[in-house]
């Protein structure tokens, strides 16, 4: 992490040193400043102090000026992004993983999953045929894996979608509306926390009955809770600020406060905690597949439920195991790189040394 | 007012206002005041308390008793120490503080806090913030920040004009230079400027501004200071400024209000009071700035106020300089300095015709400066 700091760092200077003098002590600030609250630091000051013929000339309509800052609001980002290896690393992870999975079908048969259409013998060991060998029935385990990453991803990035935005709109209610309302939600935050999460989980994924949907609600129930804590100690963070009181004072109700001012700077934490929690989600999906409680659909956590169960380990055929278990590996690794990622991105604090 | 009498105000003003207060007093008298006493008050505040539970259960009585008009067109000074309700006060006027008692009335009838008459009544009446740094969010660019108010009161046609104009207004020209830039990228007076932009793009009637200089260093004082003055005289705006700094309230301000732990206890045109100040707690004020009228520097010995518990009697009593040095037993008021509340100060019903006062004048009462003091009142024939 050092490292990606120290050369980040030398990056922006070189470019300040480019700018003029002047330029450059209206710059010169940034790194230390908010800037971290606002990663369109450098690309903003040219776009608006050097290139402001071009800029100004641009600028008829409200909607052009909107997206001329979310243009280079994103263009701040990705620059700070691209510079962590780490990130990069996770997000090219994802990326390979994403094509693999959404152009399964122009590669493989979905149909060679079905047991009546298996392609191979009992637990063929890997061969060039079969990279990673074959299952109890004959079906390739590369087919099962890619196939199986389908539902394990979309449980993942839906569960975790549902669990952050539970969480971020919990957390902001009890923050913003204090009283009795913020005493009702964080204590019935508090008991979610204390619940054990997987045994919950079961029991409310064998109380609605097995499928992908009640999989993602069970998840989605059992994870919300840090992140509304999290996010309420950040509203309330928020709503200290004077910009608030401005906003308010110029006429603000509740619902501009919450979405023109709390939300987009909740969106960090937000976007950074999301990114990790579909991690634990994947997991989360492995672990209740694996003790049989996983739809009808293949996913990874059921490829090692049946591996399990058809006495994979005895055999020895560590060809059945390992692939699923690596794939989850490989994506909870990828997603958490990105998400740390964006922490150090968005949070100028964890950056550099 | 006619026109000319403004140009004459201003240009007059603009070479006096430099001079620090004695040297003034000396020089002449100051340029009568703007509102001449027959303009009905824009916004009054009667009778307002405002009180804050403070943990255990005590009542910190941040705002006490105060009466207070504003007029069209007339900037008001609230001045005084840390902690002695000035910023609760004007949050109070603005609405984001409800009021124990009493009322703000806007435009002759009283503010009511339905979210809707609030709304409305927030198009007339804006803030302005000391902090200009906080005061913009830091993700928002400046056309963002202007555009707020706007936004908020859907007013959708020819945003970006308003926007343009109103931050021309406020000083940053060209204006297009600035819209996309962020606050961190800005300077603390441009910041001040956008700000000060935020809330003339609705057409205020009325400016509250809360210490709206003291984060700005000396030489972007004088320009933000300069620029509320400028919207005054060609807007009309009115202006209560929040500030600790007498001088600023010199340099600005009509009249001066003066207050001391939730009461206002001087209060009348700046001029007036600064020169000739009768409340002791203004004397100590006053005694401190350079070129002071008042010959001894005065040093307020006792602890800060806390307004969870305000003293019996006068509420300075404890810290009157006036009643340590045995002058108000002289004057026979000691007894009641310790003892007897004063009433609050009335807001002004009717201003003695302005005379802009020959300063060697020594009976203060008559031209508008009205005071809550045992020992001023005992002193002058007529109590204020």
């Amino acid at each position: 992490m050092s490292g990606d700091g120290t050369s980040e760092r030398s990056g922006r200077r070189s470019e300040e040193r480019a700018q003029p003098p002047a330029e450059q002590a209206r710059s010169g600030a940034q790194p230390t400043s908010m800037s971290g609250e606002e990663p369109a630091t450098v690309n903003g000051d040219a776009n608006t102090t050097g290139g402001n013929g071009s800029g100004t000339a641009k600028l008829r309509s409200a909607r052009s000026i909107v997206w001329a800052r979310r243009r280079a609001a994103l263009a701040g980002f990705w620059r700070l992004y691209r510079v962590q290896g780490a990130g990069m690393a996770g997000l090219g992870i994802l990326v390979a993983i994403t094509l693999i999975t959404l152009l399964a079908p122009l590669y493989s048969d979905e149909s060679e999953l079905r047991a009546s259409n298996a392609p191979g013998g009992r637990m063929e060991s890997p061969s060039t045929e079969f990279w990673f060998g074959t299952d109890q029935v004959g079906r390739s385990i590369l087919t099962m894996v890619i196939w199986g990453a389908r539902v394990s991803l979309q449980v993942g990035l839906v569960a975790a979608l549902l669990a952050v935005t539970l969480g971020t709109l919990i957390g902001m209610a009890a923050a913003h509306f204090g009283g009795w309302i913020s005493w009702l939600l964080m204590r019935l935050t508090d008991w979610f926390i204390v619940l054990p999460n997987l045994v919950l989980a079961i029991a409310l994924v064998i109380a609605l009955g097995p499928s992908k949907v009640t999989i993602i609600v069970a998840i989605a129930l059992t994870s919300w809770a840090s992140t509304a804590r999290v996010v309420r100690a950040q509203t309330m963070a928020i709503e200290g600020r004077p910009y608030l009181e401005r906003a308010q004072a110029l006429g603000a109700g509740h619902w501009h406060q919450m979405t023109r001012h709390v939300l987009p700077n909740l969106m960090p934490l937000v976007l950074a905690s999301a990114t990790l929690q579909v991690s634990s989600a994947i997991l989360a999906e492995a672990s209740l597949s694996f003790l049989g409680l996983g739809g009808p659909e293949m996913s990874w956590g059921t490829i090692l439920e049946r591996a399990f169960s058809a006495g994979a380990i005895s055999v020895g055929a560590w060809w059945y195991m390992l692939p699923p278990g690596l794939a989850i590996l490989l994506v909870v690794l990828a997603f958490t790189l990105c998400g740390r990622a964006m922490e150090v991105v968005l949070n100028p604090r964890l950056r550099g040394n | 007012m006619s026109g000319d009498a403004t140009n004459e105000r201003s240009g007059r003003q603009s070479e006096e206002r430099a001079q620090p207060p004695a040297e003034q007093a000396r020089n002449g008298a100051r340029p009568e005041n703007m509102n001449d006493g027959t303009a009905a008050p824009m916004l009054s505040a009667r009778d307002l308390a405002v009180q804050f539970t403070a943990p255990g259960g005590r009542v910190a009585r941040a705002v006490d008793g105060v009466n207070l008009d504003l007029r069209p067109g007339e900037i008001l000074a609230l001045a005084g120490e840390s902690g002695c309700g000035k910023t609760t006060l004007a949050r109070t006027l603005l609405g984001l503080e409800r009021p124990t008692a009493g009322t703000v009335s806007y435009g002759g009838s009283a503010l009511r806090y339905s979210t809707k008459a609030l709304k409305r009544y927030r198009r007339a009446v804006q803030l302005v913030l000391q902090d200009p740094t906080g005061a913009l969010n830091p993700r928002h660019t400046v056309y963002d920040a202007v555009a707020e108010g706007l936004r908020i009161h859907r007013v959708h046609d020819n945003e970006r004009d308003r926007v343009a104009d109103a931050l021309s207004r406020a000083g940053l020209r060209p204006p297009e230079k600035f819209f996309l830039t962020y606050p961190h990228e800005l300077s603390g007076g441009q910041r001040q400027r956008v700000v000060i932009a935020g809330a003339l793009v609705l057409e205020p009637q009325i400016i509250i501004a809360d210490e709206p200089v003291a984060s700005l260093d000396a030489s972007v004082r004088g320009e933000i200071l300069a620029l509320i003055m400028r919207l005054r005289d060609e807007l009309g705006l009115a202006a209560i400024v929040v500030t600790h700094d007498l001088g600023l309230a010199w340099n600005i301000a009509d009249r001066i209000a003066v207050m001391y732990l939730g009461r206002i206890v001087e209060e009348g045109p700046v001029d007036r009071v600064l020169t000739e100040p009768r409340h002791p707690y203004t004397r100590a004020l006053v005694s401190v700035l350079p070129n002071s009228p008042v010959p001894e520097p005065v040093v307020l010995s006792g602890e800060p106020p806390d307004a969870t518990e305000v003293p019996g009697g006068c509420r300075f009593h404890p810290r009157c300089q006036v009643l340590a040095s045995g002058l108000a037993e002289q004057a026979g008021v000691a007894d009641a300095c310790r003892r007897t509340d004063l009433p609050v100060l009335s807001a002004e019903t009717r201003r003695p015709p302005d005379t802009a006062g020959d300063p060697g004048q020594s009976a203060a009462g008559d031209t508008g400066s009205r005071v809550a003091c045992h020992y001023a009142h005992a002193t002058t024939a007529s109590p204020a």
